[in-house]
């Protein structure tokens, strides 16, 4: 099912949390909302699921007006970041739930229940758990769980808010890739919250980059990372390092590289990821001069911390290769150069 | 090993702007005696040589730290001392909160208007969308949880009843004894059962029994719904399509109705076998209290003393799910609702108790 946000607006006192929002979410993509924390993306998922009200706007859902209908008609699955499974029932009750308190007229049979609470069971791998209580599962499990719970009720729409933003790391990795399978299983509109942008970039279909109660950039993750929108996008999607320049005639410059500058303005804030600038020992009047001030090791990679005459210290990032062949120490001196860069109007 | 010189304070004076040079332990001990005279000859733009102190510690820092916020810049303090004036991040403005000042009296008059204004419409909407919850179960009985209403009704009324008891019977036996020594002197030790049995009737039974209500069902209603709203489970229950106020407050309202009178009864019978007990003491039998109190209390007494109950259990169960359910974010705010709800309770029984008796004054009753 297609859902269309159209202008829609939401104020907390004078905070303003939503200002004319619009998006077309098509039938069977996977979504995710990303942005850092207050920029209104939990709200917007709460406005689609209907736990919220707008202040202004409407919400389409397959193209007729959602925005008075009342939760319980909208049929969506929600998922939450601290699962809200109820304590006192065992798994299998928890995902029977839904089902169990459907009007009389509308509710499978015992047998059916089970039937149906076990195929879901199966699908999240937990259905050895079906006796237990939420107390006695990890983050990992219940979180599959209350997805199994969501999913009980047949949504047209999966909404999942921040659903790994309580689980460690690895737990993390693995569960959204579970996801992406399970959401290629199912094709089932779903639309998911979170701030972390490995995990919009490594699961959805399309991404939403929001900040400020606004829509930075909406696009596929090769488009948001590979085409920024704005400088906001480009920060919030990696690590980066700031230059500010003058123009002249058009070029922007950092130590002595020039790069093509938009047109308006005759100022010009450049930005480099980390690992797009080249260091080396040889002073070339095309390199900014510095001295590496800190080394930190990353795992595969390796960042180094180059304190340089104007401006903010800049990173460097190398793969560890590159790093021990180079034989990098801190208090060296060091020329940088940068091979890509992306130039805004500053 | 070096004995650590006391600190001291060197005040250049002839340099302008003042140069300062700071010696020896700078420890809690010694930093006191120089920290004035530090602050004083201290102009924008010193420098505070370090280089010679020995010692330092968090009142050290802290001395440093004040230096150089008033514009000092300190200069060659030792290596192994560093991190420790580092950690104050000295280059950051210490900025002082001003503390808000209190609004004015009319605004503060302003601002409680509003408050109470909300809480009135909270409450009303509360009262409508319960009653038409419950309406919506009068037409259709099966939509009422039986199953959960029996189990609030266990914790809230069979549970009760130990603690009930024991308060009801301490009442009974208290009253009369208090009552009983003054009316012996003028040989009426007989009425003292007529004057506990109206009493507990028509007034101690019910509030007593509603007072504990308050503390043990009230508040624990406020928990429960207020638990289940911070942990989202609320909102899990909406979005499959559950209406909160028919699946969570309408059992435990319905529950605490049909047991408050109950209890109240229960409380009564406990109260006036108290009583008894004590008067067998003053010479009179059992069965005499009984017939006196038989004979003096009637039905449209005890009548109105469990409807009093009844509105008073109907408007503790409500008082507390509505906390519970308006509960904020945080383990805190739990804490919070259950104490509001259990206040906000025993406030509602003393007001709507003295309602009833203006109101059952003028009926006759």
């Amino acid at each position: 099912m297609s859902i269309e946000v159209r202008q829609i607006n939401k104020r907390f006192g004078d905070f303003v949390a939503l200002d004319d929002i619009n998006l077309d979410i098509q039938t069977g993509e996977l979504l995710a909302l990303l942005g850092p924390s207050g920029c209104g993306k939990t709200t917007l998922l709460r406005i689609i699921a209907g736990l919220e009200t707008p202040d202004r706007g409407s919400i389409l859902f397959h193209g007729e007006d959602a925005t008075d209908t009342h939760v319980r008609e909208r049929q969506v699955g929600f998922v939450f970041q601290h699962y809200a499974l109820f304590r006192h029932m065992t798994v299998f009750e928890n995902v029977a739930f839904g089902l169990r308190v459907r009007p009389k007229h509308t509710r499978p049979t015992d047998a059916a229940i089970k039937q149906k609470v076990h195929t879901l069971l199966e699908l999240v791998q937990l259905d050895w758990l079906a006796d237990r209580y939420p107390a006695q599962l990890s983050g990992g499990q219940r979180q599959r769980i209350a997805l199994a719970r969501a999913l009980a009720v047949e949504p047209r729409v999966l909404l999942l808010d921040e659903p790994f933003g309580a689980l460690d790391t690895k737990v993390r990795k693995e569960l959204r890739r579970w996801l992406r399978r399970l959401h290629d299983e199912m094709h089932i509109t779903s639309v998911f919250v979170t701030h972390d942008q490995e995990e919009a970039l490594e699961v959805a279909d399309r991404v939403v980059v929001m900040n400020k109660g606004r829509i930075e950039q909406t696009g596929t993750p090769e488009q948001v990372y590979d085409q920024p929108a704005t400088p906001f996008v480009y920060q919030f999607l990696g690590d980066v390092n700031l230059f500010h320049s003058r123009v002249h005639e058009g070029w922007a410059e950092v130590g002595g590289t020039r790069f093509a500058a938009p047109e308006a303005g005759d100022k010009a804030v450049i930005y480099v990821r980390p690992h797009e600038i080249d260091i080396q020992r040889i002073a070339t009047d095309k390199a900014l001069a510095g001295v590496i001030t800190h080394v930190r090791l990353l795992g595969a990679t390796v960042r180094l911390e180059v304190n340089v005459a104007a401006g903010d210290p800049v990173e460097v990032e190398l793969t560890r290769e590159r790093y021990t062949e180079g034989r990098w120490s801190v208090g060296e001196a060091v020329w940088l150069s940068p091979r890509e860069a992306r130039v805004y109007a500053g | 090993m070096t004995i650590d010189r006391p600190a001291g304070l060197d005040i250049d004076s002839t340099a302008t702007p003042a140069r300062l040079t700071l010696s020896g332990r700078l420890d809690a001990e010694h930093c006191a005696a120089l920290w004035p005279r530090a602050r004083a000859a201290l102009a924008q733009g010193s420098v505070v040589d370090a280089s010679a102190v020995d010692y330092c510690d968090g009142t050290g820092a802290a001395l440093l730290f004040d230096l150089i916020q008033r514009g000092g810049q300190v200069q060659g303090l030792p290596e192994r001392f560093a991190p420790l004036l580092a950690e104050l991040e000295p280059e950051r403005p210490l900025t002082v909160p001003r503390r808000p000042t209190p609004p004015r009296l009319i605004a503060r008059v302003g601002l409680f208007a509003a408050e109470v204004g909300r809480e009135a419409h909270a409450a009303i909407s509360f009262i409508g969308e319960a009653t038409a919850a419950g309406f919506a179960v009068l037409r259709q009985p099966g939509q009422l949880r039986l199953g959960e209403t029996l189990r609030v009704a266990t914790s809230a009324g069979a549970d009760a009843l130990p603690i009930v008891a024991l308060i009801a019977f301490l009442l009974g036996v208290i009253l009369a004894f208090q009552s009983a020594v003054p009316m012996r002197q003028f040989g009426a030790e007989l009425f003292v059962a007529n004057l506990v049995g109206l009493s507990l009737v028509r007034e101690l039974a019910p509030l007593m029994t509603a007072v504990l209500l308050a503390g043990r069902t009230g508040a624990a209603f406020a928990a429960e719904i207020g638990t289940m709203k911070v942990n989202q489970e609320i909102d899990a229950l909406v979005t499959m399509g559950l209406d909160p106020m028919r699946f969570l407050v309408l059992p435990r309202l319905v529950a605490v109705a049909c047991t408050v009178p109950l209890l109240t009864l229960f409380a009564e019978l406990i109260g006036m076998f108290g009583a008894a007990l004590v008067l067998i003491g003053f010479g009179i039998p059992m069965a005499t209290s009984a017939s006196q109190i038989m004979d003096f209390v009637d039905m449209s007494d005890y009548l109105t003393g469990l409807f009093k109950s009844f509105v008073f259990g109907l408007g503790i169960a409500g008082i507390g799910c509505m906390r519970g359910l308006q509960t904020g974010s945080g383990a805190r705010a739990v804490g919070a609702s259950a104490t509001s709800a259990d206040v906000r309770a025993i406030v509602m029984l003393v007001v709507a108790d003295g309602l009833f008796a203006v109101a059952f004054y003028y009926l006759d009753w």
